[in-house]
């Protein structure tokens, strides 16, 4: 519900300032936050998932698969250009050195979700379980943004 | 001037490096472009020769954007992070350049025919910006508009019978006597972007 709320209070030009700030959730050393997806036509196109990941530790870790009960297919993408082609490629794991902070973002790394058992409704939110090499296994709730979001539809916390 | 199967191989070899995935067999061939020289620009609007259909259900041909400024890019409907981002910079740079956008022909081609009918690309384009035209056509009219922008794009099929695709990325502008003016490229800063559509509004 808080997830529509937000999406009401955001539009294309989007004052985020509005909006509830962004849910985190801790894993022993990792914190992630601005979890988002966006809004799919229907259930045959594949939908997105970005979320912020940091890593307060001194011992590096990787995240290396995603899974939720919406996707039969999720992956991890990164897109690449190479001599300006866009190409998006299926990474393996997807690193979390110790300190720093690693973002699943637009143009960038990515969970790419195929096979959506239905279609993504802004305003709406999913569970995703991120499982990482050392953390183990983390579930947090993903709010579902515009078709055309540029970014969660909650206040993303830039602290 | 490399032959057919020479650009061929040496197209899938960069994106066998990229995706360090791809079979040969993957690659589809016949979509390609019949020919392309080794010059990576768009030809001039007034030199090119297609003819493809809007979402409107309109002919569209490159003589029909002379006389206004043009951005102009190839991306797919199913395209989960690399289309929706460009279409959102797009958005955004046209509420920056406010009024003089108006000016701008501003269209996506698609490099999917298959599933990107024209009904598909106006319930598409319409959550971004009516400005954009969304431009479809057979597999061989989008080859030939590929081929004329020097655009390159290939089926990537997926385990699961599915597929996806690859294809360049970058907005081309276009000067209203139809002159290449030049690319923004996926991963530009976008301070530059505004400084290069302004140059193709004067």
């Amino acid at each position: 519900m808080k997830y529509l709320l937000a999406a009401l209070a955001v539009s294309m030009t989007a004052s985020a300032a509005s909006a509830q700030s962004c849910p985190s959730w801790q894993s022993g050393d990792l914190t992630l936050t601005n979890a988002w997806s966006r809004a799919t036509i229907g259930p045959a196109r594949p939908a997105v998932f970005y979320v912020e990941i940091a890593n307060a530790g001194s011992v590096d870790d990787s995240l290396t698969a995603i899974s939720t009960p919406l996707a039969e297919m999720p992956m991890l993408h990164e897109t690449v250009v190479t001599d300006g082609v866009a190409t998006m490629p299926h990474v393996s794991d997807i690193p979390v050195p110790a300190g720093s902070t690693v973002s699943l973002a637009p143009g960038g790394f990515h969970g790419m979700l195929m096979g959506l058992t239905a279609a993504l409704a802004e305003g709406e939110s999913f569970p995703m379980t991120l499982i990482f090499e050392r953390s183990g296994e983390v579930t947090i709730d993903v709010g579902i943004a515009a078709y055309a979001a540029r970014g969660p539809a909650c206040q993303p916390d830039d602290s | 001037m490399p032959t057919r199967r020479q650009l061929i191989l040496g197209a899938a070899a960069v994106v066998a490096t990229a995706a360090g995935t791809l079979a040969l067999g993957a690659w589809r061939s016949r979509r390609n472009p019949p020919q392309t020289d080794a010059s990576p620009l768009p030809l001039a609007l007034n030199e090119m020769d297609w003819r493809l259909t809007s979402q409107r259900g309109v002919p569209v041909g490159p003589g029909d954007w002379i006389g206004r400024p043009a951005l102009v890019f190839f991306g797919f409907t199913w395209c989960p992070d690399v289309c929706p981002t460009t279409l959102i910079n797009i958005s955004d740079w046209l509420e920056e350049l406010g009024e003089d956008a108006e000016a701008l022909t501003i269209a996506l081609i698609t490099v999917d025919p298959e599933r990107d009918s024209p009904e598909v690309l106006a319930d598409y384009v319409s959550l971004f910006d009516a400005r954009i035209t969304g431009l479809t056509g057979t597999p061989d009219e989008i080859a030939r508009t590929a081929a004329a922008f020097r655009v390159r794009y290939e089926k990537m099929p997926r385990e699961d019978g599915d597929y996806t695709m690859n294809h360049t990325a970058g907005v081309f502008l276009f000067r209203p006597d139809g002159r290449f003016a030049g690319i923004i490229d996926f991963h530009e800063d976008p301070a530059f972007a505004i400084p290069k559509i302004r140059r193709i509004l004067t």
